[in-house]
């Protein structure tokens, strides 16, 4: 029996269940793009048949690092840029819990880029959302590695004199193996793109346009938007790495001059970490964290498995 | 060193399979009821480089690698770099044979590999020699070795040439070789042992040293262990199933062992970008049930910080391991001290806790590492186990019986959901995992997953169920508890027996203070010093935090002065005590040493003797004698 009753109950959820009955009003600004992300989250939670107790959302530091705090399931707000490393450990622990990672475009760009890379050569089974406002919101609006060239800000007063991060085109090259763009202002695409996100197995990226009116006044809406897999402008196999990079690449360069270009740029299905380390034996096959509530369960002794090697 | 016991150097150039060796002729001369003590020299250099390791036998137990050495087998650097003129690295190629002789004892045994070396390239070498009446023996080991199969097998011609001068009986290492090696290398290296060994007999004079291997008999069956891999049985035993790490000297052993041994007990290890990632998925694993450990030496310890403190504000059990050598910086990396103990006391901000073990030995690494994982899942706190390079590499026989322990896989102050359906939850039904009042401060936690214990865990400061509030009397009352583990943390340990260690007469005079690897090193001092009419105690503290105030205050007050010995040059772990006690600031002195050699007994009795008893300089030894405040 598993101590773990909250795992693949397939009960009925609704929305209304992940919003907690404490605080419900998140204290985001108005008009501030994480809540569509909150709103698809539920939505598709919701959709999913997810119980709040069956999911873990580990969060960086930084406005959207308070998504757990509006949503209501296990949560983990780590620390600045390590929403990653927490969150993969809790899956390889528990691979029965749906693990989401979420944080800011500086959070995860930024100071956790090396876990963002590592995470997703790795191919953690997975979903990492970053809200990409293009600027550092919490600390008041400095530049982050998403701001446009010659983006002004406190701390950069003549414009920053760095190209932005291309966070599609990393993503692609690092080894995830689900790849989106969605936008605040686009709640029925982010909703199905996150359900898509959750199912796949391995790493999923989604790269959420979240407009932060109180410090980026020239980021706008982010509309109107595009959805490059509906339009008749946009062609492009997204199963097709060379094809999707293009597309990734165009997108990137067409943000910063105002057209926003979403949808799903790429999927691929080769195995998760998980199940290549399974495969050479290197995860058990029961969950581990189950293994701590099994009284019946045979520990292994040192002095009976190790010890014969140093006699 | 004492008449009736060997101390053999093997020396050479990394790479040249020294440890090995070294390790083998360890292991076959326990088994002979041999007490046996490694010390390991390397260089940061995978090939080349000086090298060499001690093995200590005796007929007696031994802690610690003696003073000096009195046989030396040396196979020169088959890795040296060619030198150059006025290259600063010297001739490289003789060092196994000229960077030894400082330390070899008079009447002490010289075997050479004069297919390699050549003594005109060493200054004075026949002057010293008559000297200080060594016995040379220059064998050429490695035609033997190429002649009945490769040249790196003149490892196995040199210990053959040990046993012929040391009078080891041939099969005690014969059936040791036959037990690690496959057919294919056994038969070689046999041909290999007999020729070198006949070479002896044959034509020289075998029975003119007085350097030979005592008779001895075990009560017990013995096994050869480091303390890295009595950490790692230590977190195996505790239900440990899950290590992250990045390596990093001397850390790498610890990770290495626990990364071989985990998929065989159905764990999982993980070698990660970076040591923030390490801790953090330590951390992740443990928030998520697992019993979880990461660890790193100074530079990736102090990756770590920051989730450290998470792990702390979060109340989530972990036990990290840190693993000294020199620094700062990235310092000398195969070279031990005992500098970090500040670091790992002190590093991340806030009024932040931790619990700090320091063994001394394998034994003690065993239990202490066991005892940290206990302390850390039941009262929810990061535990650190603090040790080095040199008692983490060091190799010696401890009774297997040490290890005849049961396992212990309890996950500690978690709440299951049977328990959840009464437990207090906010209004929202967030389960209230983070309650003001607790048990010596503890409030048990869930696990996600299970039902009806959904909350959130962050690094703010937070209200019962995990809301992040700076209301002022939550904080209070959070702060508060999570100080309260701490005393009774205190309270708990101070029941706990002998984790620190006295030792020699009660009524002594005067005291010696140490901490972690120093210990063994100390207790023989102690011993020698007693021998010599000296009235001399010694404390070894394990408890680097919570600290032992009221163990210490007794041993400070039951004696005239002490003499706090560590390897740095800061005095910190005096530091630690005077900040600690509160007072004796006038009492305590301190011996320290920082030139990347651990202690040697007789450097402790000399620098004794002259610090406490005379006027504290110290000729000739590269120790540093600190006076006590008033002196
Ligand atoms: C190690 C560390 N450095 C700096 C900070 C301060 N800090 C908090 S959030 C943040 C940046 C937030 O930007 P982003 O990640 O884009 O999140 P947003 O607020 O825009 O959602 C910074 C620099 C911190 N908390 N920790
Ligand atoms: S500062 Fe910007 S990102 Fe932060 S809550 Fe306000 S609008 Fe949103
Ligand atoms: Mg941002």
């Amino acid at each position: 029996m598993s101590a773990f009753s909250a795992i693949g109950e397939h009960a009925e959820h609704d929305r209304n269940e992940y919003t907690p009955g404490v605080e419900p009003q998140p204290t985001w600004c108005p008009g501030c793009g994480d809540f569509g992300v909150l709103k698809a989250l539920k939505g598709a939670a919701a959709e999913l048949g997810l119980s709040p107790e069956e999911m873990l959302v580990c969060t960086g530091i930084g406005c959207s690092g308070k998504l757990n705090s509006y949503f209501d399931s296990y949560g983990f707000h780590t620390i600045h840029g390590r929403s990653l490393p927490i969150a993969r450990a809790a899956k390889l622990a528990n691979p029965g819990l749906t693990v989401i990672a979420a944080g800011g475009d500086g959070d995860g760009y930024g100071i956790g880029g090396n876990h963002f890379m590592h995470s997703a050569r790795e191919n953690h089974d997975i979903t990492y959302i970053v809200f990409n406002n293009e600027i550092f919101g919490l600390t008041k609006g400095q530049t982050s590695p998403t701001s446009p060239k010659g983006h002004k800000s406190k701390t950069q007063p003549h414009g920053s004199a760095k190209d932005p991060i291309r966070p599609l085109s990393m993503s692609l090259n690092a080894g995830a193996s689900y790849i989106a763009r969605t936008a605040a202002v686009n709640p029925n695409q982010a909703k199905d793109i996150i359900v898509e996100a959750v199912e796949h197995d391995g790493f999923s990226h989604i790269d959420f346009l979240t407009q932060c009116p109180t410090w980026n006044k020239d980021a706008k809406q982010y509309v109107p938007y595009i959805d490059v897999n509906e339009s008749e402008d946009y062609e492009f196999d997204n199963t097709n790495r060379s094809e999707a990079s293009e597309m990734m690449f165009e997108t990137e360069n067409v943000l910063n001059e105002g057209t926003v270009l979403t949808g799903r740029y790429y999927v691929d299905d080769r195995p998760s970490y998980q199940q290549e380390k399974r495969q050479i034996g290197e995860i058990p096959e029961e969950p581990l964290a189950e293994r701590y509530f099994d009284d019946s369960y045979e520990w292994e002794r040192v002095y009976d498995t190790f010890l014969d090697k140093h006699k | 060193m004492t008449d009736d016991e060997l101390i053999w150097r093997i020396a050479g150039g990394s790479g040249d399979g020294i440890a090995s060796t070294s390790q083998n002729f360890a292991k076959a001369l326990m088994r002979a009821g041999l007490h046996v003590f490694t010390h390991r020299h390397y260089p940061s250099r995978i090939r080349g480089g000086h090298t060499y390791t001690e093995v200590r036998v005796s007929a007696d137990p031994v802690k610690s690698r003696g003073d000096g050495y009195n046989f030396l087998l040396a196979l020169g650097d088959s890795f040296a770099r060619n030198p150059q003129e006025n290259a600063y690295y010297g001739n490289e190629e003789v060092k196994p044979l000229s960077e030894n002789l400082d330390e070899l004892a008079e009447g002490g045994v010289i075997v050479y590999d004069s297919g390699l070396l050549d003594t005109d390239d060493i200054p004075d070498f026949d002057e010293r020699v008559e000297e200080n009446g060594w016995h040379v023996y220059d064998i050429d080991l490695r035609t033997i070795a190429r002649e009945h199969g490769r040249e790196v097998m003149r490892n196995t011609a040199g210990v053959a040439v040990t046993c012929a001068i040391a009078g080891i009986e041939p099969q005690v290492i014969k059936s040791l070789m036959e037990d690690t090696m496959s057919e294919k290398v056994f038969e070689p290296n046999m041909s290999v042992f007999d020729d070198a060994y006949d070479t002896v007999r044959e034509e020289f004079d075998a029975d003119a040293p007085d350097v030979s291997v005592p008779e001895g008999e075990h009560d017990e069956e013995q096994v050869l262990i480091s303390g890295s891999d009595a950490i790692a049985y230590g977190a195996l035993d505790e239900g440990c199933r899950f290590i992250a790490g990045y390596p990093m000297t001397p850390w790498t052993e610890v990770f290495t062992i626990m990364s071989q041994n985990l998929p065989e007990v159905g764990g999982i290890s993980e070698q990660v970008e970076d040591e923030i990632a390490a801790a953090a998925l330590a951390v992740g694993a443990s928030h998520a049930g697992v019993k979880a450990m990461s660890g790193s030496s100074g530079g990736g310890f102090a990756l770590m910080s920051e989730p450290l403190g998470l792990a702390e504000m979060t109340e989530t059990p972990v036990v990290l391991v840190e693993a000294m050598r020199a620094g700062p910086s990235t310092g000398m990396p195969t070279k031990p001290e005992q500098a970090d103990l500040e670091h790992v006391l002190y590093t991340s901000q806030g009024d932040s806790h931790r619990v700090v073990f320091a063994p001394s030995d394998a034994e003690e690494a065993y239990k202490q590492t066991r005892r940290a994982f206990q302390i850390a899942y039941e009262y929810q706190i990061p535990a650190i186990v603090l040790y080095d390079q040199k008692n983490g590499g060091e190799l010696r026989n401890v009774p297997a019986s040490v290890f005849d322990e049961e396992p212990n896989p309890d996950i500690g102050s978690v709440i299951t959901e049977a328990e959840l359906e009464d437990a207090p939850h906010d209004p929202s039904g967030k389960y209230n995992r983070f309650q003001h009042e607790g048990e010596n401060g503890v409030s048990p936690r869930s696990v996600p997953g299970q039902k009806g214990g959904r909350y959130l865990a962050t690094g703010n400061e937070h209200m019962p169920a995990g809301h992040i509030s700076e209301d002022p009397d939550n904080r209070i009352n959070q702060v508060n508890r999570r100080m309260e583990k701490m005393e009774a943390i205190r309270a708990d340990l101070d029941n706990d027996e002998d984790t620190n260690t006295h030792y020699g007469p009660e009524d002594a005079e005067f005291g010696i203070l140490t901490f972690g690897s120093q210990q063994g090193t100390v207790e023989e001092a102690v011993d020698r010093l007693n021998d010599r009419d000296h009235s001399v105690k010694m404390l070894g503290v394990s408890e680097m935090a919570p600290y032992p105030v009221e163990e210490v205050t007794e041993f400070v007050q039951s004696v005239d002065e002490v003499l706090v010995i560590e390897m740095n040059a800061s005095a910190q772990f005096r530091g630690l005590t005077q900040k600690e006690l509160g007072r004796f600031g006038e009492k305590l002195s301190s011996l320290l040493k920082y030139n990347g050699n651990p202690f040697e007994p007789d450097e402790i009795v000399d620098g004794f003797v002259t610090s406490i008893v005379e006027d504290g300089t110290l000729p000739g030894h590269e120790t540093k004698f600190v006076p006590a405040a008033s002196d």
